[in-house]
């Protein structure tokens, strides 16, 4: 291989590695703002992505919506699905071990899967093509117009989330929750609707990647949601659990690193290095990237 | 994700011993006025089309045979175990069917791998399995070269499909340079790709590539700018439909546009909706079955399924019928419903007509059969060459 055409993959592989960062990133944000505010991993994060995506699916199907109505639609069900889920699944556990809510979480995850299964039967599902995928040639590097786009929404929607959180009301009340629940709620904030509002929005990031997926990939299923949702689990760790450029940033490093051991090692090694990252991130900097180290007081 | 592999194999734990205490009660089989046959097959999972097809295909054959006053004066009865295309899955369904439902013979697996992994069960059971589709070599054959007892298939097998593509390849497609891409975790898979690769080199051709991909992938855009920096003339990707669509999918949008061929995994309406139709075009696949062959059974056979299910039968659908026959057939030279005497009768099953062609089984348990070149044209199959053993 030549320096021009290895200087070329690379680039490619970059492109590559960025569009499926971004998706990462997206989901990444929903488990980091659930855990700054609760502290829960929640492992049902990943089939909300997967109900986001069949959602997208009735709305273009069914409802025979065009592309942004649908994943307006889609991010609007997932956000109500996501309250609901905190209301009657993790509520009622807000004081119980930390474990149990954990266990809560797999259970949520069980049943929104084996759910999907039975509502929608376990077969894979083509998305309709609703967004004519356009590829552009700049100089032998191929970027498809799919992948702008799930760049560019992702974009837009970090950008709204962000403004969320620190220019406007709820966001100063979320970073409050985040910050200490007890003194928050002394200052008159109610927490039960923060944390509703805290699953809502990041439910709906995770429905907005489940439809651009969905539009991209061609073919949804109720099982989608498993890998996904562990490497965005990755990408939150690695990024910084509970900060939000943190996730955002993991997502993208993710993504890369995928691409580039799958273009110049092998594909086989392409989880294993997700995973050697999470093991690796634990071991030397388990606040993330991002993360502050915070010492503990006995 | 560790809890959760936990709380699972504790379930998988829990199943095991509830289908071992299951197995001890009874050993004697019931003399019922119904022959059991089990079929081990995949309802659900990334396969679920295969089993839908095999399912619909050996209760039509299990109906026809019991219209006309069934078998021994018996009727048949199909017992269904959902393997949700997963090899641990489909040793669980096994183990039900033997154990529990005590039937005389299994159809199913489909998926090589699954058939692999299940045949202890079946064999500790004197069970005869005959698989409609598990072409590895592995499913008849042990490591040593020995015929597996109670192991029959009812395709031809995985160095056949690579040969023949390779034959293909080289003297239809003209092609020199080969990429592969492989399904890492299907022994399916890897056996096309090796057979694929030795024919291919040995007819003077050259394999710039070798990648490869796991079930349930979505993303294979990295892989496939690697593939396309070796400048192939041609991509062969011998795995499943699911992954298969969105690979041709993405190697067009990439700009690779060589023709790309694979095994009978990608037979599967599926494919056409999930890579779009005309990123299928200039796309072969190797196949057991054309539902357009003109033969007086198969004409039939179609006429029949379409009645009964509203489609053309698929391979799947067509070989899995000719498994339920084949079994009658040996119920009925056999003259009993012992698993072990119908599993001899079956081994020495000589010109069966089948559907799919006519059947003789080699000391392998192999049959021999004529292989079929299938083309996608703008998302339909077309029928393109017929090669023989």
């Amino acid at each position: 291989m030549d320096m021009g055409s290895f200087a070329q993959q690379f680039a490619q592989q970059l492109i590559n590695g960025i569009s499926l960062g971004s998706i990462y990133a997206l989901i990444a944000l929903g488990y980091t703002m659930i855990y700054g505010i609760i502290k829960l991993i929640n492992f049902a994060h990943g089939d909300i992505y997967m109900l986001g995506a069949y959602m997208g699916f009735v709305a273009t199907t069914m409802l025979g919506l065009s592309f942004v109505p649908a994943l307006i639609f889609a991010m609007v069900a997932a956000g109500i699905a996501g309250i609901i889920i905190e209301r009657v699944a993790y509520r009622p556990m807000r004081n119980a071990p930390r474990i149990a809510i954990l266990i809560t979480a797999i259970g949520v995850s069980f049943f929104l899967e084996y759910g999907m299964i039975l509502i929608a039967t376990p077969q894979p599902r083509t998305f309709p093509a609703i967004f004519e995928a356009t590829v552009y040639n700049f100089y032998g590097l191929i970027v498809n117009s799919q992948q702008v786009l799930i760049l560019v929404i992702s974009l837009v929607l970090m950008a709204g989330l962000t403004y969320i959180v620190n220019h406007t009301k709820v966001g100063k009340a979320m970073r409050a929750v985040s910050f200490d629940a007890d003194a928050a709620r002394l200052m008159g904030i109610d927490i039960d609707r923060i944390i509703s509002m805290t699953f809502a929005l990041g439910s709906s990031l995770a429905a907005a990647a489940g439809v651009l997926v969905g539009v991209y990939y061609n073919s949804i299923d109720p099982l989608m949601g498993m890998m996904p949702g562990l490497k965005a689990f990755i990408a939150a760790v690695l990024g910084g659990i509970g900060i939000i450029p943190g996730a955002m940033l993991g997502g993208v490093i993710m993504g890369i690193v995928e691409a580039m051991v799958s273009g110049f090692f092998s594909s086989t090694f392409r989880d294993a290095a997700s995973f050697v990252i999470l093991i690796l991130i634990l071991l030397y900097r388990p606040s993330g990237i991002l993360g502050k180290n915070i010492k503990e007081k006995v | 994700m560790k809890s959760k592999t936990k709380v699972l194999s504790m379930m998988c734990a829990g199943l095991l011993i509830a289908s071992v205490f299951a197995g001890c009660g009874g050993g004697e089989k019931k003399a019922g006025d119904t022959i059991k046959v089990g079929a081990d097959i995949e309802l659900t999972g990334g396969s679920a089309s295969y089993g839908k097809s095999a399912q619909n295909a050996i209760k039509l054959a299990f109906d026809q045979v019991n219209a006309k006053g069934g078998v021994l004066g018996k009727k048949m009865e199909l017992v269904v175990a959902d393997n949700k295309s997963e090899a641990a899955e489909a040793t669980n369904a096994m183990q039900k069917l033997v154990a529990q439902d005590k039937v005389v013979a299994v159809i199913g697996p489909n998926l090589s791998s699954a058939v692999i992994a299940s045949t202890a069960v079946n064999t500790g059971a004197k069970v005869l399995v005959i698989s409609p589709m598990g072409t590895n070599p592995n499913v008849t054959v042990d490591k040593d070269g020995k015929t597996k007892d109670f192991m029959f298939r009812a395709c031809f097998i995985d160095p056949f499909q690579g040969t023949v593509m390779a034959a293909f390849a080289k003297d239809t497609l003209k092609a020199k340079k080969v990429a592969i891409l492989i399904d890492n975790s299907s022994d399916y898979s890897k056996g096309l790709a090796q057979f694929f690769e030795t024919a291919f080199v040995k007819n003077g051709g050259t394999i710039v590539a070798k990648e490869s991909y796991l079930q349930k992938d979505t993303d294979f855009k990295a892989t496939l700018t690697k593939i396309k920096a070796s400048n192939p003339d041609m991509i062969y990707v011998p795995g499943y439909y699911q992954e298969v669509g969105m690979i041709v999918k993405q190697a067009r949008e990439m700009g690779l546009t060589v023709p790309m061929a694979g095994g009978d995994g990608w037979d599967s309406a599926k494919l056409p909706e999930i890579a779009g139709k005309s990123a299928l075009n200039k796309t072969f696949f190797s196949s057991l079955y054309s539902a357009e062959d003109k033969s007086e059974l198969n004409k039939n056979f179609v006429a029949e399924y379409k009645k009964a299910y509203n489609e053309t039968p698929d391979v799947f659908a067509a070989l899995a019928y000719d498994s339920a026959m084949l079994i009658v057939n040996s119920i009925k030279t056999a003259n009993s419903a012992d698993s072990v005497k119908i599993k001899d009768a079956l081994a020495k099953t000589a010109g069966f007509n089948g559907v799919a062609g006519s059947v003789t089984f080699d000391s392998q348990h192999n049959p021999v059969k004529s292989a079929f070149i299938i083309e996608y044209k703008d998302g339909a199959q077309a029928f393109n060459t017929k090669i023989n053993p």
